[in-house]
């Protein structure tokens, strides 16, 4: 089967994540480094090359870049200053904004119902951010164990607090277009 | 000599990190070291808005320089590694980028007057104070205690945020601050390796085996303990060594598995000064007060 490549990919991400994704000669030193690497089926320095090759649909359905941790070793190890971080956060963002499968569904739903508890409270209230995560997605019953004992050493407040400026924490949410879950 | 420091603590202080809050609110009072939260704090976005939204990444902290405006110091001291980085991606936004300016000017009601300045709380105790200062303060020094300095990732890279106030691939504050405190650091090659971040609920598995070569590595090096700066990187290489995930059933630890003690760097600041510590190390999972004890260093 013929491979069609997105020509128009590499500039587009180009300019979402304002990396010179072109500039990769494939050094490997990202990939190296990178702690998320060995449970990637695209490490990071063959992202940045599918980037090159236009392989949009194969990256954005992919795991791999909902595993990046975004600890910054790559950006800070690359000799040609392309932060990968920054090009995988674009490409998930293309991928919400695409509505394609996202590969991670775990990770995702983790970063909605974080996202989801500022937006209610302006602060990460963890105990209900976790239950939003636990329903979505229905992962019920692992690290009950853990969640027990820091509750028991009152390090998850059983009740929210909402911070007084929630109108400009809301305005925020509204300018940079960040949708509502559901 | 006064130090007066605007202060943003971040969700975690008050919470899964309250050792953290605690240890360097008393940490900070020894030193003569004035905090000034910002009022109506909000949260970062932690690794979530940069994950799903790189313009909400930015906003969420531009906020708290917002506020860090209307209280006075020109510093802004953050503990948390993660907050910190935020912090300084957005203050460097601001500066450079007129329409991201703009709008956040319009959307917050502020003028960005670019004379903040977000720190890490680790810089400013390393930096700031004199090894003098900071050795004229202790009274139960830590009797060789050998822990591994453990930098994680946000606090030191990247450098464009973080303006190398350490090196961001050996990096030694930490190092030379518990050799003041009689302690001694040794050596280890993991020093500034990723702990996993916020994979720790969603794929367990991955911090699991990233927490696991830390602690070996810890041990292999002759550490008794590993020292953060970081509640990310305590509530995972101190909680995954003992909750390790995985359902229905949790995942079994390695054979060759010993406890490792995990200590904020503000900790053992405040054990060596003889502050009243002793009572929230009970809070971590892994409880390091067996190692105190053995090691003659009284609570």
């Amino acid at each position: 089967m013929a491979i069609q490549p997105d020509l128009s990919f590499a500039p587009r991400v180009a300019e979402l994540s304002h990396q010179p994704v072109q500039r990769c000669y494939y050094c490997l030193r990202c990939s190296a480094g990178c702690p998320a690497a060995p449970f990637m089926e695209y490490t990071p320095a063959q992202i940045l090359r599918l980037v090159q090759l236009g392989q949009k649909e194969t990256l954005l359905r992919s795991s791999a870049i909902w595993l990046c941790i975004g600890c910054e070793t790559c950006g800070t190890r690359c000799p040609n200053e392309i932060h990968a971080g920054a090009v995988i956060d674009a490409l998930r963002q293309m991928a919400v904004a695409e509505g394609v499968p996202v590969g991670e569904r775990t990770v995702f739903q983790l970063h909605r119902a974080f996202l989801d508890s500022i937006r209610t409270w302006g602060r990460l209230h963890e105990l209900t951010m976790l239950m939003q995560y636990k329903l979505t997605s229905r992962d019920l019953f692992s690290d009950l164990d853990m969640g027990l004992d820091m509750f028991r050493k009152g390090k998850i407040h059983p009740w929210p607090k909402r911070i007084k400026g929630m109108a400009q924490v809301k305005g925020l949410f509204e300018v940079t277009g960040e949708r509502q879950t559901g | 000599m006064e130090h007066r420091y605007a202060f943003y603590p971040g969700c975690t202080l008050h919470s899964t990190g309250v050792e953290f809050g605690v240890s360097t609110e008393l940490v900070c009072r020894a030193l003569g070291l004035e905090l000034v939260e910002i009022p109506d704090w909000n949260c970062c976005g932690a690794s979530s808005a940069h994950s799903l939204n790189d313009r909400l990444f930015l906003a969420l902290p531009a906020r708290n320089l917002a506020k860090a405006q209307e209280v006075g110091p020109d510093d802004l001291a953050i503990p948390c590694a993660a907050c910190y980085s935020r912090l300084a991606a957005a203050d460097l936004a601001l500066r450079q980028d007129d329409a991201f300016r703009a709008e956040m000017e319009a959307t917050l009601g502020f003028e960005y007057q670019g004379r903040v300045r977000p720190r890490n709380l680790l810089d400013i105790v390393a930096n700031d104070f004199s090894r003098e200062q900071l050795a004229a303060r202790v009274k139960k020094p830590l009797n060789g205690l050998k822990v591994v300095s453990y930098y994680g990732c946000l606090l030191i890279r990247p450098p464009r945020y973080t303006g190398r106030w350490d090196d961001p691939e050996h990096p030694q504050s930490m190092d030379h601050l518990l050799g003041v405190l009689g302690a001694e650091a040794v050596p280890w090659s993991y020093g500034v390796d990723c702990c996993g971040g916020s994979l720790t609920l969603n794929r367990s598995d991955v911090v699991v085996h990233l927490v696991d070569r830390l602690v070996r590595a810890a041990h292999e090096a002759g550490a008794e303990a590993l020292v953060t700066a970081c509640p990310m990187c305590m509530a995972n290489v101190d909680g995954r060594q003992k909750y390790r995930g995985g359902a229905p059933l949790p995942r079994k630890p390695r054979p060759d598995y010993e406890p490792l003690p995990i200590f904020y760097f503000t900790e053992l600041m405040a054990l060596a000064y003889d502050l009243p510590v002793g009572k929230v190390l009970g809070r971590h999972l892994v409880d390091p007060r067996p190692l105190l004890r053995q090691r003659g260093i009284v609570l």
